[in-house]
């Protein structure tokens, strides 16, 4: 039998208009095998956590430019463990300072990949970090 | 001699290639040489003498031997105070010109006490939810002899209305004020993505603040048509020309069908250009740019007024450019990216700082950046000659090739009929996520090159110092708002507030109605959330 494709959910919280990470991400995940839904700009966290449950989503991948990620990354980790959906493996990109890259990844958020980063690096993550939801 | 077939057959044929492909920074490929044969067109049509048609040697008659550039660093962030020091610090130290960056809620018109703010007020820019938020930003700043722009697209109405505000207050009617707004919703939709209404109800709005500022405000700048975000989505240097020219002609056109003559506000725009990496495209970008506009303005639009052909621009060095490592080589970078800028004949000029891939700039860093511009000015002798690299065989087929890339891109915008409907199938959009995908396809092959990134790494960063911004001034923004939102006499406010719907569905001109709500101090947020109830929101489609 066929091993389910992962989902990968690539979500765009907060105000800000920087897509073309998330899309090139969006794009290259979809190429690396893996289902991926974008949710396109300007999600709140509820949004986030609501489609990451109804779309039964494996993963989410969360970028951020706008320097609010230590608002919005908790603030998703911890909408989608109201909604029993915990395990869901969360990681994220954008202009994220180490510092607060230490501390999100207490917070549960399994890896934040910075400028820099290249597709491959980050479908070859997903690829080794990420097991579909039973 | 000069016969180039010749020459590539035999001389070069017998000389070592190295084994790369010589193509620009967007992949636009080069012949290893140009001789008068790939030069094409007179003197006279082509190019012209600077200060005449079709300008592409330069708009001004003198260029930089009358007058420099405007230096004009985009400033913004925490509190209006913190933005007014910085920029006090700016006007100190020799700049001439404001700008100011505004944080994501006032840019998409929420104030900082709305829950989509949370975490956002003054991150990216100076917060700005009242007109006292706007007073204390120009605070001691003469706002009739310093000029200010501001980056703001899809609340400019509400950002202007309350500079002019504040210049009446401090006794300066609006016919002395100088200055530039962005707004131009129009790349929002292809690129920015920063927007609260559809776009034909944003572009109603700019219409607006065009027809307003020609009778109004004649000294301002009511639109900034916007390369800049467009390339720094990802899209070519070809394209930036192509989607922007076509924005301008959208523009243009929506003010003709107002009913405002041509030649009374096709001078009042202006336009703002990226400066990539790629030298000689972003000198031949320029050059090219200028006598498309201007042959567009005297055949498509039939302008008489020579100054409604003169494209004047600001321009900025490519922030997508700047790496996260090694970032003290982001100086280099920004040097040469805005050496290209001054001999492409730009009219004003941000630099950007060595830190911005990291946070926003530190004083120190903000510092370099200007200086880089003053010893482009004051040190390397190339403003003593006018478009010094006017009749280069490479730079002018460059040029050539660019226009002729460009147009077919707008004829079939045209053919689509027009740039609302383009956007409205995602045209553009899709044309820059393909470029944005096929250069970082190109990065990780090693194709292309980004020094310090996949070439010349080094395994441990030296950390430089950024700029922090208080977690706390989100707090204090907050209260000041609610303060004001307490205060006030708000049934003025709901009078006013009125006014600007009743505006929005009659089709009267918007921005009297929103100068009135402003001056009995409704918000940002109030004002663009009428454009929500009257106009609809527009969500991103999400096309990857």
């Amino acid at each position: 039998m066929a091993e389910k494709r992962l989902r990968i959910l690539v979500a765009k919280p907060g105000l800000d208009g920087h897509d073309r990470g998330a899309k090139i991400i969006a794009r290259a995940l979809r190429d690396g095998g893996f289902e991926v839904i974008y949710t396109g700009l300007h999600q709140t966290p509820e949004m986030i956590a609501e489609a990451a449950v109804q779309e039964d989503a494996d993963a989410v991948g969360l970028s951020v430019l706008s320097g609010a990620h230590m608002t919005l990354f908790p603030e998703v980790m911890r909408l989608l463990k109201e909604r029993g959906a915990g395990e869901v493996a969360v990681f994220g990109g954008g202009i994220i300072p180490d510092d607060d890259a230490v501390k999100l990844k207490e917070l549960g958020v399994r890896q934040i990949f910075t400028p820099g980063a290249s597709t491959e690096d980050i479908v070859k993550w997903v690829r080794e970090n990420v097991a579909a939801r039973t | 001699m000069g016969n180039k077939k010749h020459w590539l057959e035999t001389t070069y044929k017998q000389a070592s290639e190295r084994p790369v492909r010589f193509s620009t920074v967007s992949d636009m490929e080069l012949d290893a040489l140009y001789t008068p044969d790939d030069v094409t067109g007179s003197y006279d049509d082509a190019l012209g003498n600077p200060g005449e048609f079709p300008y592409t040697r330069g708009v001004y008659g003198s260029m930089y031997r009358g007058r420099l550039w405007t230096m004009r660093q985009f400033a913004g962030f925490g509190l209006a105070e913190d933005t007014n020091a910085r920029f006090h610090f700016l006007l100190g130290q020799g700049q001439d010109g404001l700008s100011t960056a505004f944080d994501m809620p006032t840019l998409m018109g929420y104030d900082a006490d709305h829950e989509r703010a949370l975490g956002e007020v003054g991150r990216e820019g100076v917060s700005v939810s009242t007109v006292y938020d706007m007073a204390t930003l120009f605070d001691r700043i003469p706002l009739d002899r310093v000029t200010t722009s501001m980056t703001v697209n899809c609340s400019a109405s509400i950002l202007l209305a309350m500079y002019l505000v504040v210049a009446e207050r401090n006794g300066i009617s609006w016919e002395r004020i100088g200055g530039t707004i962005q707004n131009d919703m129009l790349k929002e939709y292809i690129a920015q993505k920063e927007w609260i209404c559809p776009p034909r109800p944003a572009l109603r709005i700019v219409t607006d603040m065009i027809e307003f500022c020609a009778r109004r405000v004649p000294r301002w700048h009511a639109v900034s048509i916007s390369g800049y975000h467009i390339r720094e989505a990802g899209s070519t240097a070809v394209q930036e020309l192509a989607f922007t020219i076509a924005d301008g002609i959208c523009y243009v056109e929506e003010a003709i069908k107002r009913g405002v003559a041509v030649d009374d506000f096709a001078q009042r725009l202006s336009f703002f250009w990226n400066l990539h990496n790629d030298f000689l495209e972003e000198v031949a970008k320029l050059r090219a740019a200028r006598r498309m506009w201007a042959r567009i303005m005297k055949d498509r639009f039939g302008a008489k007024n020579p100054k409604s052909m003169m494209l004047r621009t600001h321009a900025q060095t490519a922030g997508a450019s700047l790496t996260a490592q090694q970032p003290i080589n982001n100086v280099v970078r920004v040097a040469i990216q805005a050496l290209a800028g001054v001999l492409g004949g730009i009219q004003s000029l941000h630099t950007n700082s060595m830190d911005e891939t990291l946070a926003l700039p530190t004083e120190q860093a903000v510092m370099v950046a200007l200086r880089t511009q003053q010893v482009i000015a004051e040190e390397t002798g190339v403003t003593n000659t006018i478009d010094p690299f006017g009749g280069s065989y490479a730079v002018e087929a460059l040029t050539d090739r660019m226009e002729r890339e460009a147009n077919e891109y707008i004829r079939r915008i045209d053919e689509m009929g027009g740039m609302v409907k383009a956007i409205e199938t995602g045209y553009p959009q899709r044309e820059i996520a393909e470029a944005a995908f096929h250069f970082q396809r190109q990065l990780e092959q090693g194709i292309k090159i980004v020094v310090g990134v996949n070439k010349y790494s080094i395994p441990e960063e030296i950390p430089i110092a950024t700029l922090k911004i208080d977690p706390e001034i989100e707090e204090r923004q907050i209260q000041r708002v609610r303060k004001v939102k307490r205060e006030r006499n708000s049934v003025a406010v709901k009078e006013a507030l009125a006014r600007v719907s009743e505006a929005c569905r009659s089709g009267e001109n918007l921005m009297e109605p929103i100068c009135e709500a402003v001056r009995r101090d409704a918000t940002v947020g109030e004002v663009s959330d009428i454009f929500r109830a009257e106009f609809g929101v527009y969500t991103d489609p999400g096309w990857i």
